[in-house]
This record gives C-alpha cells, structure tokens and sequence, in this order.
C-alpha cells in the first residue's frame, strides 16, 4: 500500500486538474446557464487533436498550440454559435439533453477519424521520482499540481483583480444591468466559452499523459468534474477549486482505504449527502427560490 | 376538435396497432428484437415521462430502475419462480426505492435533484458490478428462461414481441387512465407551480414521492421484460448512459406529450439500426439528428405537431371571426 503522502500528492494532482474542468463548468453554468454533459468529451478532444497535430509532422510545443487555438474555436467558438446560442432561451433542460447528444457525438467521432484504442501522449512535466525527507514523489504528480493551480491562480486573478474579470462577473451575475453600465454581455459570454476551451485543453495536456488518450475516457473525468462543481458550490469559482481539490484527494484515499471496488462511490455519497444538507455547496452562495 | 377529427384519430391509431401485430409477423430475429427493444423502452420512457414530462421532477436514474427491474425478474426467474410473480417483486422493488429516491426532490429541485439522481444512477451500477454474491458481478446471469402465459411457451421470438407489445398496451392504458384521473391533474400542477399546487391543498409532498414511486415501478416493468428479452444481463446495459439514453428519449419525443415516449423510444432504438449502413458513423449521425432536432424544436417532435395544430386551429378561428365580421357588417 503506497503511503498516505504519495496517495495525497497524486489526489491533489489529480484533484488540481479536476478543479480545471470543474472551474470551466461552473463558468458556463454563470454565464449562460449550460449545463455541459460533454466537459469530460471536452477534456478528452484536446489531446487527439494535439495528436493529430504530431501526425502531421508538428513539434510538441507547436502541437500543443494548435490544440489550444483548435479547442478554443471549436468547443468555444463553435459549441457557443452553434449549439448553446439558439438553445438558450428554450430553457436548461434540452440543451442539457442537447450536450448529451454532444458527447455521443464526440465520443464517436474520434473512434471513427482517429482510433479505438488508447494512445500514449508525451508529458509536458517530468515523469522521474524525486527523494524529499527520504519519501519518494513522482515529479509528474508534482508538475501537473504546480501548473494546474498556477492556471487556477491566474484565472481568479483575471476574474477578480482585472476590469475585464469584473465586467465577466457582472454580465454573469446580473445581464440586464451589466448591459446598462456599459459592459459588453455577449463579448463577456463568449470570452468564458473561450477560457473554459483553454481550460479543459489545459488539462487534457495535463491528465491525458496518466491516463492515455482514449475516446472514452472523459466519461470519468467529466462525471468527477461535475461532482467537484457540485460539492464546492455550483456558482463560485474557488468553490469549484476546493471541490475539486476535495474530490481528488477523497477518490485516491478511498480507493486505498475503504475498497477499490467502491472507490467511485464515496464522492458519489459525499455528493448526495452535500446536496441534502448544503445544495449551495461548501463554499457557494444560496440561489433564491423565486415563486 | 370535430367529430370527424376524433374518429381520423381513432382509426388511425387502430391501423397503427394493426400493423404492429400483423407486419412483425414475417420480421426475423433480429428485426423482432429490435421492436421488442422498442416496446420495452417505451414501457421505461413512459415512467419517465411521467416523472419528468407530466410531474416536472428532473430524474437521471431511470436507466437504474431498469436494472433492478431486470436483476429483480432476472434472479428469480432463474431460482424457478414464474415471470408474472417475479415482475411483481420487480415493480415492487423499483416502487419502494424509486418513493426513497423521490425524498431529496422534496428538499431540492431542476439541477440539483438531477445530481442526486445520476449520483443514485451510478451507485447503482457499482452495487450491480460488485455484489457479485447477488448478481454474477461483471459475469452476469445467463439462461434467464421466457415464460409460459396462459400456457403459450414465448421461447419463440414472434410470441415474446407480442408479450412486450401487450404489455406495453397495458401500461399504456394505465399510464393514459392516470394522467386523465385527479392524480395526473395533480402531477401537472406539481410540475406548473408546486407553491400555488400546496396552498390549494393538494398534497405536494406525497404527489411528488408518488411521481417518483410510479415512473421507476414503470422502470422495473422494462427491466422485468428486458430480463427475458435479452436472456443475459450483467451491469454494462444498466449504467448512466441508460438512464441519459431514456432522458433523450423523453425530450426527442416531447416530454409531457403522452405518445412523446412512443416516438423518443422509436428514434433511440430504432434509428440507429437504420442508419447502420453508414457503418461506424451511425451513432455520430444519429447524435447529429437529435442535436439539429433539438434546436429546431426544443419540446421535441411532438412539440412541433401541437404548434402546427395550434397555428391551424388559430387560422380557422381567425377566418370564421372575419367571416362573422363581414356578415355583420353586411347585415348593418
């Protein structure tokens, strides 16, 4: 059994990038009310298409731009226009359903046009073991926390010490009168669809190195995105941080400590028991009940 | 609605039943249990059109009670009891956990209920998968038996699809029966305002557990016949993509809409055996239709015909007020 310090350091990695995904949800979920059932599809296209890239002859650093200019168009750009723009006003439950559709679509398409099977993926941290107080850690476990809370750092800087972050936060909070002091509604929304894009590549190059490249494998990562969304407060961006950070590090202690046959459920009961006593989530503000 | 519209509409669902039990009838193996598939989907999108069409309670884990409608009809089947009794058991079973399930809907709502509710989903597949003691674990249960109704052996697949399509008329009529008697009215009030619903005294609290209770006991009818259908089970089938699967099916179709289920469930099952000449592209295509189907129409296909009927039943109405119009005027 691996010690609790490298089952924490590898909770906390996994946990940092679940925070990524969860962030993203929770920033579409404000700004335009979407529901994305196709975050995991969503974490798992960037890498195929930094693959792609690779195919095509392009270095590691070049691939992995393109990814992020690619995700950015397509699940930002494109998933706005196309799907969520002529969806909203229709309410959250079809473009809920919509998503779904999305992510069969996802799943599909890249069995099809790429492989069924999993693909390695080079890492952009080092893979080797370091030796700290005589305990070893993996030094990719290390990378992939470092890089993915310096990406958290910086997005809760622009949200919250920016102009630009403050009028994302009001368009989100309050359209109409955001609309009314001057701030640019649509060009907000559409910014957060880009940044959530940039997110969800962001750990794609992060989580898919660990766990390979595979069609289905956003299936788990999106349902665990969602539950640290959930449980940290649907409506809070550190909120998403701590659940995800919280989810991470509950999945790798209970896959050591309680079974790893029912590994996946603990977070799923700790999200039961969080909606019944606390639905705002650890951290996240109560939503008025209207009448 | 005329006389006349009433009697199109009865005869043509009486050429719709007709066909359903006489062109199967030169159908192979195949193509009868796709249509089997069919009448059992319906039979679980109908509980959860009762659920979430009719009551307004966003349920992700219709596809669980599948499963332990099918696990339930499945052990028992095998242990020697007769279908009948053990779909009973299956019925009950998925009743009292679908009333445990509708408890948080009392405390949270939309979104939050729908979390709960695919949490509950996915415990559900785990419990499935690991308590191998019960259900074979990730082995499943084979040589599940068809049973003999009124003495008529359904090993067959043509005598089985009929058990599907009778029990699908059955849980229609019940289904059409409750919708029309004060519980249906009392759902549709839970879904429209529950808070005005409560202060003119219906019993929100129960109705809406209720609303829960039948829709999953609708869901183990499906998984008791699945059961038999199949003739093997192990968890895969059951997991959450059943449960968003049946969700689709409600929304395509048109959630609220009595046939909505017929249509969503006749777009799941049956249009990607269409498509399947596309070979591997089938389920991409078929994510694309229902996306483009929900973006024209977001209630749906049966949403699309009711705004149709409204338009034509506002032109008509317009053109016989401009008809009284001129003959008033006429008169003066």
């Amino acid at each position: 059994m691996a010690s609790l310090l490298d089952l924490l350091v590898a909770g906390l990695a996994t946990g940092a990038i679940y925070a990524l995904v969860a962030v993203g949800f929770t920033l579409l979920w404000q700004t335009s009310q979407t529901i994305n059932f196709a975050q995991g599809e969503f974490v798992m296209l960037p890498a195929f298409l930094m693959l792609a890239a690779m195919h095509a002859g392009a270095p590691f650093w070049l691939a992995i731009v393109i990814g992020i200019l690619l995700s950015m168009i397509l699940l930002g750009l494109a998933f706005k226009m196309l799907l969520v723009d002529p969806m909203l006003r229709h309410g959250v439950l079809p473009l809920a359903i919509a998503t779904m559709a999305l992510a069969i679509g996802m799943k599909e398409a890249v069995k099809q046009f790429f492989s069924a099977e999993a693909s390695p993926f080079p890492s952009i941290v080092p893979t080797n073991d370091i030796s700290v107080f005589g305990h070893v850690i993996s030094l990719q476990s290390l990378g992939v926390f470092v890089v993915a809370i310096l990406a958290v750092m910086g997005l809760t800087a622009l949200l919250n010490r920016t102009s630009l972050g403050h009028q994302m936060q009001a368009a989100a909070q309050n359209p109409t009168v955001a609309r009314i002091i001057g701030v640019p509604v649509e060009r907000m929304i559409l910014l957060t669809f880009l940044i959530n894009a940039v997110l969800v590549a962001l750990a794609s190059l992060l989580i898919t190195p660990i766990y390979l490249a595979k069609f289905s494998s956003g299936e788990v990562l999106g349902q665990a995105a969602f539950i640290a969304a959930i449980v940290g407060g649907f409506n809070q961006v550190r909120g998403a941080i701590a659940g995800g950070l919280l989810i991470g590090v509950l999945d790798n202690l209970s896959a050591a400590y309680v079974s790893t046959q029912y590994r996946a459920a603990v977070p799923l009961i700790f999200l039961i028991v969080i909606i019944l006593f606390r639905p705002q989530g650890l951290l996240g503000r109560s939503e008025e009940r209207t009448v | 609605m005329s006389a006349n519209g009433r009697y199109l509409r009865i005869a043509a669902g009486l050429v719709v039943i007709a066909a359903l039990i006489a062109i199967p009838a030169n159908f192979n193996r195949y193509g009868l249990f796709i249509l089997s598939q069919w009448a059992v989907m319906t039979i679980a999108a109908m509980g959860l059109n009762l659920t979430l069409g009719y009551a307004g309670q966003v349920s992700l884990a219709q596809g669980a009670f599948v499963g332990v409608g099918a696990y339930a009809s499945a052990i028992l089947t095998t242990h020697g009891w007769p279908l009948p009794a053990a779909l009973g058991v299956s019925i009950l079973t998925s009743f009292i956990i679908g009333w445990l399930l509708g408890y948080p809907a009392l405390r949270v709502q939309h979104h939050y209920l729908a979390f709960v509710t695919l949490a509950f989903s996915t415990l559900a597949f785990l419990v499935f998968r690991n308590e191998s003691w019960l259900t074979g674990g990730i082995y499943g249960i084979s040589n599940i038996p068809r049973p003999h109704i009124f003495g008529f052996a359904t090993n067959k697949p043509l005598p089985f699809y009929y058990l599907c399509l009778g029990s699908l008329a059955i849980v229609s009529l019940a289904v059409w029966w409750l919708i029309r008697s004060p519980w249906g009215r009392a759902f549709m009030s839970l879904r429209e305002n529950p808070l005005r619903a409560q202060s003119l005294g219906v019993d929100t609290r129960r109705y809406t557990l209720m609303a829960f209770a039948i829709g999953s006991a609708l869901g183990g009818v499906a998984g008791g016949l699945y059961a038999p259908l199949t003739q093997y089970i192990d968890p895969v089938p059951f997991n959450l993509s059943l449960s968003l699967d049946l969700l689709m099916m409600v929304i395509v179709g048109g959630s609220g809409f009595f046939f909505g289920p017929f249509l969503g469930a006749m777009i799941a099952v049956l249009l990607p055996e269409w498509l399947r000449f596309t070979q591997g592209y089938y389920l991409m295509l078929y994510a694309i239709a229902v996306i483009v189907l929900l973006i024209w129409s977001p209630t749906g296909i049966l949403g699309i015909l009711d705004r149709f009927l409204a338009n034509r039943r506002t032109k008509t109405a317009s053109a016989l007020r401009a008809v009284a119009k001129s003959r008033l005027e006429t008169v003066q």
